[in-house]
């Protein structure tokens, strides 16, 4: 009698996680990969389309239009976040008094909702009104239109997530500097090597791992950018800032497309993972 | 030389923390002056009224939204506490057939993209009549895959002997997860409860998919949907004192626990 009970304790334990993994991971996975075969906007009976949705997804511009969109995104934030991060890591690693004050400040946006720090910029980006055109003005040069040129519209988000994110990075860069000996740097020191040969021979090499890291980490986020041009924006000017999320956003839940945005869901899961498992082989091979 | 460098540290951080902390300043302060200034507005306005909060106050119930994401946040922290411990419990100290497969599907679901579960999700919501109801914004989220990893990484720390005592003095399993290990286990509680209340507070994209009734919705989606639709109005006063109330209460507690947020977000990085 004790034995079976015994036996089957561990599965009483796991058994919420296996009930929620079913219901919410494998039949979500499941039926996402049957409702690309369909058209069904939920209320009518769904309706068998074959591959259609598979041939409209490669025709469809403005869904490789959001594609371009979060790649020019990701070119943009990943080494202006990995640059600006390991400037301010590599200072606050030196002997500098209120380091915790500087770094709670460079934390602030990291916790702050995205939604709030979205509505702030927007507002700093205005043409006219905006905090930054006041500012260039104020030293003579051209307004620029953060959120109204399509040229430009998607560098301002990057730079703006950038700034929300930056400060996670600092605080990760930092634990990566202080695994690096300090007696390699006492040797160079006695070799008489500058500071920045220092940086480049000595702190780079041995932070490598952060750094993929770091690029793991904001491509996935760079994947998920939603809120940010939902509220920004909209995807426009143009579609320049639409983002995928939000394209399959729009598909499902403004056009009731259900098939169609579970094919760009489907599409666009795979090339996430893809990406990772490459970014995650490299990482291997390199270290 | 020296001197130098040192001078050039502290003026590169000090303008670095003035571009983070000032826009926070501003957006404060000129949810405080009155509409037509917050156009030149950059350090103080004339005249401090509180007429944007009024008028919001009035417009949307923020108030409500507040006490939504606070349930919502704290059952979804709950669950994932008590689940994740069971779970994590079970995975790093019972024998039993079929773990592995366990621990390697919930590493896999660690790794699956959003995208691809969000439109069945919804449906699932729609089929189980949860579209505005609580259900919808917390059953998804009461087990996660990265919690259940973390307690089992913290739970295989923790001496054998300090379990088998337990059992000798008549306590059963759950006794032992949540009488024994739950005290010694503050950090990882501390971190995982801290990054789960996190997520739940700030999520915006499912909020604003499975719930459509006002009173129903999160913090952050109301904000949200109230910037975007066009009930403010064009109102940027309106508008940023929504964004102030949005960012007050997380920048309350973490003004008191700084420390805590800063170690759990950043293990939650070096864990990937």
């Amino acid at each position: 009698m004790k034995i079976t009970k015994d036996k089957i304790l561990p599965y009483l334990l796991v058994s919420p996680y296996l009930l929620h993994f079913g219901l919410f991971v494998a039949f979500p996975v499941i039926f996402s990969i049957v409702l690309t075969f369909h058209n069904w906007d939920i209320i009518s009976p769904m309706e068998f389309t074959g591959l259609n949705n598979y041939v409209r997804l490669f025709s469809d511009k403005i869904f490789f239009k959001s594609l371009l969109n979060t790649l020019l995104f990701l070119c943009i934030h990943i080494p202006l976040q990995i640059v600006v991060a390991l400037f301010l890591a590599e200072i606050l690693n030196q002997n500098i008094n209120f380091r915790g004050l500087f770094r709670g400040a460079f934390f602030l946006p990291v916790i702050v909702s995205g939604v709030v720090v979205t509505i702030l910029w927007q507002q700093l980006y205005g043409f006219d009104a905006g905090l930054i055109n006041r500012m260039l003005v104020k030293i003579g040069m051209n307004k620029i239109g953060w959120l109204t040129d399509p040229n430009v519209a998607m560098i301002s988000i990057a730079v703006m997530a950038t700034w929300k994110n930056v400060g996670l990075y600092i605080i990760l860069f930092l634990v990566g500097l202080q695994t690096v000996p300090g007696h390699y740097y006492e040797a160079a020191d006695l070799e008489g090597a500058s500071r920045s040969q220092k940086f480049f021979r000595i702190t780079l090499p041995m932070i490598n791992p952060t750094i993929f890291m770091v690029v793991l980490l904001s491509t996935v986020g760079g994947f998920s950018l939603f809120i940010e041009p939902y509220v920004m924006t909209g995807g426009g000017p143009l579609n320049s800032t639409i983002s995928a999320v939000l394209y399959i956003y729009k598909q499902g839940f403004f056009y009731y497309h259900m098939g169609y945005a579970a094919t760009l869901g489907l599409f666009f899961a795979v090339i996430i993972m893809l990406v990772v498992v490459i970014q995650k082989k490299y990482v291997e091979q390199e270290t | 030389m020296k001197l130098f460098n040192k001078i050039l540290f502290y003026v590169s951080l000090t303008i670095s923390a003035i571009a983070f902390i000032y826009p926070f300043y501003w957006m404060i302060v000129a949810s405080f002056a009155p509409e037509n200034e917050i156009g030149s507005l950059t350090l103080l306005p004339t005249d401090f009224s509180f007429s944007s909060y009024l008028q919001m106050f009035k417009k949307i119930p923020i108030g409500k939204s507040f006490l939504n994401s606070l349930l919502v946040a704290s059952s979804v922290t709950g669950g994932v506490l008590v689940f994740g411990s069971m779970v994590g419990y079970a995975l790093a100290r019972m024998e039993f057939w079929g773990r592995n497969v366990i621990f390697y599907i919930i590493v896999f679901t660690m790794t699956l993209p959003f995208q691809i579960t969000l439109i069945p999700q919804y449906i699932i919501m729609v089929k189980f009549q949860w579209v505005d109801t609580y259900l919808a914004l917390i059953m998804p989220y009461l087990i996660n895959a990265l919690s259940i990893i973390m307690f089992r990484q913290y739970f295989k720390t923790i001496p054998q002997s300090l379990i088998d005592a337990a059992r000798l003095d008549g306590c059963n399993e759950l006794q032992i997860i949540f009488k024994i290990l739950w005290p010694n286990s503050v950090p990882a509680i501390v971190t995982i409860g801290i990054l789960t209340f996190m997520a739940s507070w700030n999520e915006v994209l499912w909020p604003i998919i499975v719930i459509r009734d006002e009173s129903l919705m999160t913090m952050p989606q109301l904000v949200t949907l109230f910037a975007v639709g066009g009930r403010a109005e064009s109102q940027l006063g309106v508008k940023l004192a929504s964004a102030v109330m949005l960012a007050l209460p997380i920048i309350i507690a973490y003004l008191f626990f700084q420390k805590y947020f800063i170690q759990s977000m950043a293990s939650s990085g070096i864990k990937e």
